[in-house]
């Protein structure tokens, strides 16, 4: 017996975040699954992606013949200036961030808790030397902060969860979570469905994830 | 006539004295290189090193750890794709880490080059980076007290620099160097071009001069 559904894939998941952002808007994409977002944001369409490295107007990635090797991004990875683009210092990188002028990151998570607390930095593995980056800034700074990340981990436990159980990144600060199967509001009463894949029943969602699931009301 | 300019690296870090907080600039770009490997060649150790990562591979800052000359890092993020050298003096126990958001990092410095002592921040309130660290509410909202960062030396990388010392980045090279550059008592400079005093717009100036004690021409070409 199979079932009636189908999580959607990594691109599927940035092209339905990417839909929800508004042309005007500064973005930030964190490092990883969320730097896919921009691949899906149209031509024409103006929303400018800022990195914390002092990129304000990042663009995609160069083909391999046009790499500028003084341009990378967050994860130091090569990236572009779109037309338009600036670069500032660290600090006044982080100013924007902390300033609140980012309208939208858009983070990955360990958990998500139904009061909108992130754990996405830190295990409980004391063994490794711990590392944050600039995930908590962008978690305090930003105007709003959307999770992308899956449903349940790998062994199929939830990640959308009452209480975070790992090191908190930031308190009551997510508003909205896409994952592989559905979207949710993180609203003050908990975790709100906005939809799920076709065919995933809300019972069936229920049992993946580690809060109350509330519909829309 | 003032000129900055020292004719090598070695000069330059000549009188780096044991025991002192280095802020090295830099993000996968724009890192004084030479200037570190002079450090290395030079022999200061007990050092406190203040830059966003705690050395990649085997060579650079992490060669000055593994040559165990740091007592302290102060970063945010000292875990990479190969973070050997820190990896194996932390597990030991033989090295002291400060960790420390990007952002508030960047501002701790910008506080010490601007005579700030202190700012509140919300960022890490009610984490574990705010163990310990006073806490204010300000109109609703809870903020987390953070003290400016200071440095003895710091080891910058920048694009063009006169013999003033004016200073200017390319692209992402700019990152941390140039707030650094304000918050040490010996800032050295290491620049790819050498270029004349007031050929440099004014306005594309990014660390002025008064931010800047001595200057080596390293036209190394790219990062690679």
């Amino acid at each position: 017996m199979g079932q009636s559904w189908k999580p959607l894939s990594r691109t599927e998941m940035a092209a339905r975040v990417a839909r929800d952002i508004p042309e005007g808007w500064y973005v930030n994409l964190g490092i990883g699954m969320p730097t896919l977002v921009s691949d899906h944001i149209p031509a024409g369409k103006d929303v400018i992606i800022h990195s914390e490295n002092g990129i304000v107007g990042m663009g995609p990635q160069p083909k391999p013949d046009a790499v500028n090797p003084w341009l990378v991004n967050a994860g130091k990875q090569y990236v572009t200036l779109v037309t338009g683009g600036a670069i500032v210092h660290h600090a006044d990188s982080f100013g924007m961030i902390r300033g609140g002028h980012i309208d939208l990151c858009v983070l990955g998570a360990f958990q998500v808790a139904e009061n909108g607390d992130l754990a996405n930095w830190a295990t409980l593995d004391d063994a490794m030397p711990p590392a944050v980056g600039g995930a908590m800034d962008l978690c305090a700074g930003a105007q709003r902060l959307w999770i992308m990340t899956d449903q349940t981990t790998k062994s199929g436990e939830p990640k959308l969860v009452e209480r975070c159980t790992y090191p908190l990144t930031g308190l009551a600060c997510v508003s909205r979570v896409y994952t592989n199967v559905a979207v949710f509001d993180v609203s003050v009463s908990g975790f709100e469905l906005v939809e799920a894949v076709p065919g995933l029943g809300i019972d069936e969602l229920q049992d993946m994830t580690g809060a109350t699931i509330r519909g829309k009301g | 006539m003032i000129d900055k300019f020292v004719s090598s690296v070695t000069e330059a870090v000549a009188d780096v004295r044991d025991g002192s907080t280095v802020m090295i600039g830099g993000f996968g770009v724009g890192q004084p290189v030479h200037l570190i490997d002079a450090l290395i060649e030079q022999g200061a150790t007990g050092l406190t090193i203040v830059a966003n990562n705690a050395g990649i591979g085997r060579a650079g800052l992490a060669r000055l750890l593994e040559l165990r000359r740091v007592r302290k890092v102060v970063c945010s993020f000292p875990r990479t794709a190969d973070p050997v050298v820190f990896d194996e003096l932390y597990k030991k126990g033989e090295i002291e880490l400060e960790l420390v958001p990007q952002g508030t990092l960047a501002e701790r410095i910008r506080a010490g080059g601007a005579g700030v002592a202190g700012f509140y921040t919300a960022t890490a309130y009610g984490t574990k980076l705010a163990e310990g660290k006073e806490t204010c509410e300000f109109e609703g909202r809870h903020y987390v007290f953070e003290r400016a960062l200071h440095a003895d030396v710091a080891l910058i990388e920048a694009w063009q620099g006169d013999r003033w010392g004016n200073l200017t980045y390319k692209e992402a090279g700019r990152n941390f160097n140039p707030v650094m550059a304000t918050a040490a008592k010996l800032t050295i400079a290491q620049v790819q071009h050498k270029v004349d005093l007031g050929s440099l717009e004014p306005n594309a100036i990014a660390t002025p001069s008064i931010f800047v004690n001595r200057v080596v021409h390293i036209p190394y070409g790219d990062p690679k």
